[in-house]
């Protein structure tokens, strides 16, 4: 036994250093790598007709991403323009109103306060509400004197826009506090179950990117049985057999990755113009944003990994099945 | 080189493909098993190649006593060993110095070595100027040589070569046995398998006639020189 062993060992050791098994490492990488692209534009329609399929399910849960991004974009701009409205009290004069002013505006969480006294109130609505002779027959203004506060979520967006309306309830000068854009908080709750959603359906084209990638390694491997039975009968380890198998998982991939990236970028360029269209009749500087550097990264790296992955399972699962005979 | 001692080969839901052989070949050797189909001969050398395992007794190869290589060594046993074919199984999707270059490649020779011993490879069975070649394109005593250039390029200590001259007429078949010759003079121990008995013993080396799976004969080599 030990002298099998010592066997083995000094016919690696005498002839070769270390430098050279990293060396050749590298070298059957490099091949493996080649060897996959070649295979990959060998049959350049199949090749791509997979590539397409894989772009497409990259692409769906990406461009619902970039969809949900933009609309979380536009609400976000809805949000900073949520203003609070307190109705002071009736006893509270305009003096002590302007001290509650100032007194506002030295919080952090608010941006700006603005009075409005009854009388500016009054005269506001008879200006709008066209009964200005109505009013006129008032004894008294039935307004109350208001303050409108901005809370300074541009500054802060973490600013809580409820405590600051709980506060405002709770001063003594208030009669009531309102804030009445709460169906923005609806809209984003939705925005946020269909974020989950989108989430959920990664997961399953995900997992459908890898059965595709899994089940064009498992042709590979049948198509090269031969080579592959040839290659265990003159020494080839699992190591070698299955490497070119795994790189052509990352080309899939990343080719996938490439169309599906192309694909998002023809869709959001179609929707430019429309969407420009839109902002401008609400005259907002609101344009679609892309999918952006890191995002475009990080669905190429999910792509790649997929590609990598699958093609594993697939090539642990079929290649143990061949042996020479 | 290779001792079997009373090994038994039974295939699961068979016969015994073999029983109770004890043979000895020396390194440096040259020796054919022949023997009908079925006899075994094909058995033989898939036990050597560790293609099969035996069932029981032992066989040592190389100094390695087989039952003590595992799964995962499999391979680095196999480098080791060159191989042909009857059907010679050349990958016909390459050139044939890229059929060649195989076992280097497995190894993880660096390309200017490759290079230079499929050069001398195919050179030595008169191919050299056919290396850019595919496989089909060549004849079946070709496609044999490239088979040939394939087992031997990798300098394996033993060569097992099953029906080599299987499809071949009898003045290609010499060639081929004469190429065999020729490696064993250089130190390759070689086993062939063959069934074409008037051939083998033109060879004048020794033959081990498997017959149901049992060794009939097993000529030692000082008698085979007699």
């Amino acid at each position: 036994m030990i002298r099998e062993e010592r066997y083995i060992l000094q016919k690696g050791s005498t002839r070769y250093g270390p430098g050279y098994y990293f060396e050749s490492w590298l070298l059957q990488h490099l091949q493996a790598f080649f060897f996959s692209l070649g295979q990959f534009c060998r049959n350049p329609l199949s090749s791509l007709l997979t590539a397409s399929v894989i772009g497409i399910a990259l692409a769906l849960p990406a461009g619902f991403y970039v969809l949900l991004e933009n609309a979380a974009r536009i609400t976000s701009g809805w949000e900073s323009t949520v203003e609070i409205t307190a109705f002071l009290k009736n006893s509270v004069g305009n003096d002590r109103a302007l001290e509650m002013v100032k007194e506002l505006q030295q919080q952090g969480n608010v941006a700006e306060v603005r009075f409005i006294s009854k009388e500016e109130a009054l005269e506001e609505y008879r200006q709008l509400s066209g009964f200005s002779e109505a009013l006129d027959t008032l004894q008294s203004n039935p307004l109350p004197s208001l303050l409108l506060i901005k809370p300074a979520l541009s500054k802060h967006p973490d600013v809580d826009v409820e405590t600051l309306l709980k506060s405002m309830q709770e001063l003594p000068e208030v009669d009531s506090a309102q804030y009445d854009q709460l169906w923005i908080k609806r809209l984003n709750a939705i925005i946020s179950i269909v974020q989950r959603a989108v989430l959920i359906l990664a997961v399953f084209l995900g997992m459908a990117v890898m059965l595709i990638i899994g089940n064009t390694i498992r042709m590979m491997i049948f198509n090269r049985r031969a080579e592959i039975e040839i290659a265990k009968l003159f020494g080839a380890t699992d190591g070698f057999i299955q490497r070119p198998f795994l790189y052509s998982g990352f080309w899939y991939g990343l080719a996938g990755s490439l169309i599906a990236w192309l694909l998002i970028s023809i869709s959001l360029w179609l929707l430019q113009g429309p969407a420009n269209q839109l902002a401008g009749l609400y005259s907002s500087g609101f344009t679609v944003s892309g999918l952006g550097l890191r995002n475009a990264g990080i669905m190429f790296l999910a792509g790649i990994f997929l590609g990598w992955l699958g093609s594993f399972i697939s090539v642990r699962r079929h290649l143990r099945a061949i042996e020479p005979a | 080189m290779i001792q079997f001692t009373n090994v038994y080969m039974h295939y699961p839901g068979g016969t015994d493909a073999l029983k109770n052989i004890n043979i000895n070949i020396e390194k440096g050797a040259m020796a054919f098993v022949t023997g009908r189909s079925g006899a075994g001969k094909s058995t033989l050398l898939k036990l050597i190649a560790l293609i099969d395992r035996h069932s029981r007794g032992q066989i040592i190869v190389n100094g390695q006593n087989l039952d003590r290589v595992r799964k995962n060594r499999v391979a680095m046993f196999r480098r080791n060993i060159g191989f042909t074919f009857q059907d010679h199984r050349l990958l016909n999707d390459r050139t044939v110095f890229d059929n060649v270059a195989l076992p280097l490649v497995i190894a993880g020779h660096r390309h200017n070595e490759v290079k230079k011993r499929v050069h001398a490879a195919l050179d030595k069975v008169g191919l050299l100027p056919k290396q850019n070649a595919r496989p089909m394109t060549l004849s079946g005593g070709e496609q044999q040589r490239v088979g040939i250039a394939r087992a031997v390029v990798h300098r394996p200590a033993l060569l097992l070569a099953d029906e080599p001259t299987g499809n071949l007429d009898p003045a290609l078949s010499w060639e081929i046995m004469c190429l065999f010759e020729e490696f064993n003079k250089v130190g390759v121990t070689v086993l062939i398998a063959s069934h074409d008995l008037d051939m083998i013993k033109r060879m004048k080396k020794r033959i081990i006639t498997l017959r149901e799976g049992h060794t009939l004969s097993s000529l030692t080599d000082s008698k085979s020189k007699t």
